[in-house]
């Protein structure tokens, strides 16, 4: 089996329009998260997010290619950009070939559907854009960024909801590994801060209407964000024969179904996807140091995390440390763990732990040290980032320090 | 049909159970529903009424909706129809 390396890092989120921003931000701890600006935000009693502010499309894109990117699409492209520049690889010949692109969504082209159906439905109009199909399709942000850079290789979406973008990151990882490719363009890339999008989860109950405070005693629910982060894994080999500059290893993957409830997480799931992760990754479970949590501020999810990860490691979740920086930039949904994984990459490469901000007081459930509001200095060698998704679906990636 | 009677129907449409096994001092645990299941029951209350719920399932007792019973339940609902329809 190959070993693979991530080249490439790129990102815009509420924190961030690319890494070394998004990086900073989690550092100082500095929250993204804001009063939304949308159409209808009067009509909604969650009226905060994690929205990209002072965004202008087109400042990035021009007015043709405008008519079939859907925001999604455009925050994947602008990651992808980022992160296939910094590993330098250029895609022609075999290596075109020999790579694809696997992104993360969970809404696809929501704001699209939104926009269209407020034409025909509110607005009466019997007439749309001839490009809408192409806009809002799942796959069309992947098909995009294959089209920019002349990646021919396997390509597809990944959509299991807030999982999504681990989980498209963990089929590029097993491409690579199993030889089927020599460099995959992968994570994941969400826009769901649209009227109809924060209506639906709104309607859940499970939304704070002030902050996201994961592990606190006093947190009461997720808060949305948008955003996208793309990375180029790469076959070991390959990276070394140019002498890349590498990030850091993709060692593990694991992913499991807690085939129980829709909607409420299981400890066994979880447990079974992060051990899974390690026994993949052949480490023992006491190399590991940092892990960024799925940490969404729920009260469910957040007790079931801890008891998971005080499951598996046993004493030494008393040592190791996990944050949550939804916190700062929101509930990415389908890109966010490809953006949580910047923090992993953070820990390994800086030494730098992203804080989990905005938290209040102590839950006796959720007792692992959070690195609460202030980021810590620590050597890492090995990190996990968890995602846990409605509908049971669990993903879960080791990172390992190169 | 009263608020009363209104409410305890759809409670026990949640539960799957005859509106004759639901009693006022019946909990939503006595019941097999669950937070889930309680989040659908507000929805279908709100639409009933014509009202809005204040409830967050993140901390059921935060916002002064009393879930302890279906009678509190019954009267956290008529409060609300009350001061709703002003």
């Amino acid at each position: 089996m190959r070993r693979v390396v991530i080249t490439g890092a790129g990102t815009i989120n509420s924190i961030g329009a690319d890494v070394p921003q998004t990086l900073a931000a989690m550092r100082e701890g500095r929250c993204g998260i804001d009063k939304l600006d949308i159409q209808d935000v009067d009509r909604l009693s969650i009226q905060i997010g994690g929205q990209i502010k002072g965004y202008d499309e087109t400042a990035h894109f021009d007015r043709q290619q405008l008519s079939l990117y859907d925001r999604f699409t455009q925050f994947a492209l602008l990651s992808a950009r980022q992160a296939i520049t910094q590993s330098g690889l250029t895609f022609v010949g075999e290596l075109a070939d020999r790579s694809g692109v696997i992104l993360g969504t969970s809404g696809g082209g929501l704001n699209t559907q939104e926009e269209n159906y407020r034409a025909v439905f509110e607005a009466g109009k019997n007439r749309v854009h001839p490009f809408i199909v192409p806009k809002l399709m799942h796959n069309a942000a992947v098909s995009q960024v294959s089209m920019e850079w002349n990646l021919h290789g396997p390509s597809f979406t990944v959509s299991t909801a807030c999982a999504s973008s681990n989980h498209a990151m963990g089929q590029a990882f097993h491409m690579i590994r199993c030889g089927m490719a020599t460099a995959m363009v992968t994570g994941g890339s969400e826009a769901m801060l649209c009227f109809g999008g924060i209506k639906a989860w709104e309607s859940l109950r499970v939304m704070s209407q002030d902050a996201c405070r994961p592990f606190s005693a006093t947190r009461d629910g997720m808060v949305q964000g948008e955003g996208a982060a793309v990375f180029v894994f790469e076959d070991y080999e390959h990276a070394c024969a140019r002498g890349a500059d590498i990030l850091c290893e993709v060692a593990g993957f694991a992913m499991s179904a807690d085939a129980a409830d829709v909607l409420m997480p299981s400890k066994h799931g979880a447990t079974r996807a992060i051990t899974g992760a390690l026994k993949d990754a052949q480490l023992p479970l006491d190399a590991v140091g940092y892990i960024n949590a799925h940490g969404t501020g729920t009260a469910a999810n957040d007790k079931t995390e801890c008891a998971a990860v005080v499951e598996v490691f046993g004493a030494h979740a008393d040592k190791l440390l996990m944050s949550s920086t939804k916190s700062m930039h929101g509930h990415i949904i389908g890109g966010t763990g490809a953006v949580e994984l910047l923090a992993c990459i953070m820990a390994l490469r800086e030494g730098v732990i992203a804080p989990t901000i905005g938290y209040e007081a102590h839950d006796p459930e959720c007792a692992i040290d959070v690195v609460p509001n202030v980021a810590r200095d620590a050597d890492v060698d090995v990190t996990l980032s968890n995602a846990f998704a409605f509908g049971g679906l669990n993903a879960v990636l080791a990172l390992r320090k190169f | 049909m009263s608020i009363e009677e209104q409410v305890v129907a759809i409670i026990a449409d949640q539960a799957m159970l005859d509106p004759s096994d639901v009693t006022p001092d019946s909990t939503l645990s006595d019941l097999a529903i669950d937070s889930i299941g309680l989040v659908e029951s507000i929805f279908v209350i709100e639409e009933r009424f014509d009202i809005a719920v204040p409830f967050n399932a993140n901390d059921p007792n935060a916002d002064g909706f009393d879930i302890s019973s279906v009678a509190s339940i019954v009267a956290a609902v008529t409060k609300l129809k009350t001061e709703q329809d002003k």
